[in-house]
């Protein structure tokens, strides 16, 4: 097994749509959890193909852009400091606080570099014992055993130069939140893959039982995303309830414990802001007090920083799937790639940027 | 990297032993300097034109409109599988200028070191210079150095200029497309922009990921020679083919459609770009070429270019059509008709 090109086999995703269209009786709006599994969806032209019966709308699960503009702020007022080496995963660079965004924090001096792993960002600190090396932790629970790590790393090192910037959101609060709105039109969700991936699927058990929906982990290629599609579909269909595992071959129900450990040890569950959104209850994960040392907004004292966001972006619509992008009147004139007025533009996951890449809201 | 110089390779290495890395003195113009590229660049560059330490190459070209280009390379690391900023340096002006049909002839070589730069670099770098113009039949006829302190810049950085002469009756411009045109792609995608990533800082891992850096002069006389009315050809750097393409269908007014399926990519630079969430078709190539050929010369085209080393995988990726003028698209694997937009900036690895 190769994991792609059987993943895009077009004869088994020509399968798998021919049975979704044996099986759709009647309209129903799915939504696809994970920023990942739009920009497939887009990229593979699998919107396109699916019948008219089935809307797929757009989920939260894109962490660049639910990071809230008050987290950016508080690490560009980290990473302007003469004494930071300020790093951050890539796509993070361009996303623009309320005046700044890091790439021009760098070009006007700051230290700012990309990393692909923070365990990288504590080697810098290593590398750098005079400089305080700081990582703007951002993301999933995919991202937080490895984010996690990197802090177990430095306090098992006894290292006093590292620390980072934690703005960790939770999936399931999430899907309460959009499940619970009077506006919500969700019907199914295909559950992010690579978050199941570490988390397992219990805790979507309740959620899938309380609101009588299907919740499906799902993976991010054609053929996944299919399959993902139909189990949902099918439960719809019989009016069933309840979790299945399309991500079998690395979704575990308990998901993978040494990672959930990890987590547990460094991080604790605590209420977050999300763009757009607002404050969710118990929707992220923070520092320990016991490892405070290792938050960044505390030991460089940007906590107080407070934004609001711009009225203009209609991107916590977006997020909670009630509007799609190029319902939003600034979509592709106001609000570009090259100008965001919001991170669901800005990321490469973002919904809106997905929409503009691949077929600026109309196909050709 | 970090070996010594390779002193059996200088003609006379006695002075340069007084030093291990590159001094300000060596860009002063005084003796130092002297030395240095006597003893040090010459030897590397040998040309009748060079040898005469003039302010100036005098050259004696033949006749035919001349196509000049230049390029500076700054590329960090300096080292990288498959190649380094030497070689690349001077495959990337060879290129350039042969990308119009020309014969590229001639290049000038700037360099700016950085004081405290190992001399072994700097030497390792001027023979995979020397290795590159050869094997492109390309003569280094001017040149200069400069050196700059500490810090004011990374390690090295080269400007090459290079002149070709165009042979008469070709006239090749990316505003010629037309509809029923076959887009051409010499061979895998994204290579080299792949291989510098996976030994940036910050993001190496592990992977057999090489350079594809070449000079394509003697790939494009073979495409000339079965296919003079070629419409264009380029060499999709930085911004990758989709770059490219997307200048071609605004420059011609016409629309192009990829199929995704026929995009050559190697599995280990898929792998790479997946683990990244890169495109391939944005990342930089640094010898490969797309020519924009009449679709009834396509498979011999084709067939020519795959007799050569640097064409063996050449494949049709796709066509001109009148649909859509402006905008490149691609049909998926699944028959979907997606848009392949202009990149914005960077590529930057996702999160997760």
């Amino acid at each position: 097994m190769k994991y792609l090109s059987e993943f895009r086999d077009p004869e088994l995703a020509r399968g798998l749509l021919d049975e979704i269209r044996r099986t759709i009786t009647r309209p129903w709006v799915i939504m696809e959890i994970c920023g990942g599994q739009t920009h497939s969806i887009m990229r593979h032209g699998i919107d396109q193909l699916l019948p008219d019966e089935i809307t797929l709308v757009h989920g939260p699960g894109c962490p660049v852009c639910v990071t809230p503009l008050e987290t950016i702020d508080r690490a560009l007022a980290v990473a302007r400091r003469e004494d930071v080496i300020f790093t951050s995963f890539g796509d993070m660079l361009r996303v623009p606080g309320s005046r700044d965004d890091l790439f021009r924090v760098k070009s006007r001096g700051g230290d700012v570099r990309m990393v692909y792993s923070p365990l990288e960002a504590v080697k810098l600190a290593r590398e750098n014992p005079d400089r305080e090396v700081v990582f703007l932790a951002v993301g999933f629970e995919t991202t937080a055993p490895g984010n996690a790590m990197a802090i177990k790393l430095a306090a098992a090192e006894g290292m006093e130069n590292f620390s980072e910037i934690v703005s960790h959101v939770l999936v399931p609060p999430a899907m309460e939140a959009i499940l619970a709105s009077p506006q919500n039109r969700v019907q199914g969700f295909l559950a992010a893959g690579h978050v199941c991936a570490i988390m397992g699927w219990q805790e979507y058990e309740p959620i899938a039982g309380r609101h009588r929906v299907p919740i499906v982990p799902t993976g991010f290629e054609p053929v996944d995303i299919l399959d993902g599609i139909l189990k949902t579909l099918r439960m719809l269909e019989r009016g069933e309830f309840g979790v299945e595992n399309q991500y079998q071959r690395a979704v575990r129900q308990q998901g993978n414990p040494a990672a959930r450990a990890v987590i547990d040890e460094v991080y604790q569950v605590c209420d977050r802001k999300w763009r757009g959104i607002g404050t969710i209850a118990g929707s992220g994960l923070a520092v320990r007090p016991e490892l405070a040392r290792y938050d960044a907004e505390l030991k460089f004292e940007v906590q107080d920083i407070r934004t609001e966001e711009p009225a203009q972006c209609i991107s916590g619509e977006i997020l909670q799937g009630l509007k799609k992008p190029n319902e939003c009147p600034a979509f592709g004139k106001e609000c570009t790639p090259q100008s965001p007025l919001g991170a669901t533009m800005v990321s490469s996951e973002g919904a809106c940027a997905a929409y503009f890449k691949y077929s600026r809201g109309n196909r050709p | 990297m970090n070996d010594s110089p390779d002193f059996d390779k200088m003609s006379c290495p006695m002075p340069l032993l007084d030093h291990d890395t590159v001094q300000l003195a060596h860009g002063a113009g005084g003796r130092l300097s002297a030395d240095f590229i006597e003893k040090l660049i010459l030897p590397r560059f040998r040309s009748a034109e060079l040898e005469k330490l003039e302010d100036q190459a005098v050259l004696d070209l033949p006749p035919g409109r001349l196509a000049f280009s230049t390029d500076t390379f700054v590329v960090s690391p300096i080292f990288f599988p498959g190649g380094d900023i030497g070689d690349l340096a001077v495959n990337g002006t060879i290129n350039d200028v042969a990308m119009s049909g020309a014969k590229p002839l001639a290049l000038s070589v700037g360099f700016v070191l950085e004081e405290g730069l190992p001399l072994a670099d700097f030497h390792r770098i001027l023979c995979s210079m020397e290795q590159a113009a050869k094997a492109a039949n390309v003569r280094i006829v001017t040149g200069d150095t400069k050196v700059v302190g500490k810090g004011h810049c990374d390690g090295i950085f080269i400007n090459t200029s290079g002149l070709g002469v165009i042979p008469d009756g070709l006239n090749l411009s990316a505003a010629s497309l037309v509809s029923g045109d076959a887009i051409i792609l010499s061979g895998t995608l994204a290579d080299h922009g792949m291989a510098v990533m996976t030994v940036r800082e910050g993001l190496s891992f592990q992977s057999t990921v090489t350079s594809d850096t070449a000079a394509l002069n003697g790939l494009i006389e073979v495409i000339l020679g079965v296919c003079p009315e070629v419409r264009t050809m380029r060499d999709p750097t930085r911004g990758g083919a989709a770059t490219s393409l997307n200048e071609f269908a605004v420059a011609s007014g016409v629309g192009i459609r990829l199929e995704d399926d026929q995009l050559p990519v190697r599995p280990d630079v898929m792998g790479a770009c997946e683990i990244l969430g890169i495109d391939p078709l944005y990342v930089a190539n640094e010898g490969k070429l797309i020519a924009v050929v009449p679709g009834e010369a396509a498979t011999r085209v084709v067939t020519a270019m795959r007799a050569h080393a640097l064409g063996a995988d050449a494949v049709v990726i796709g066509e001109v059509v009148s649909d859509h003028p402006g905008l490149v698209t691609l049909r998926t694997g699944l028959g979907a008709e997606r848009i392949v937009d202009m990149p914005v900036g960077e590529q930057l690895p996702r999160i997760c």
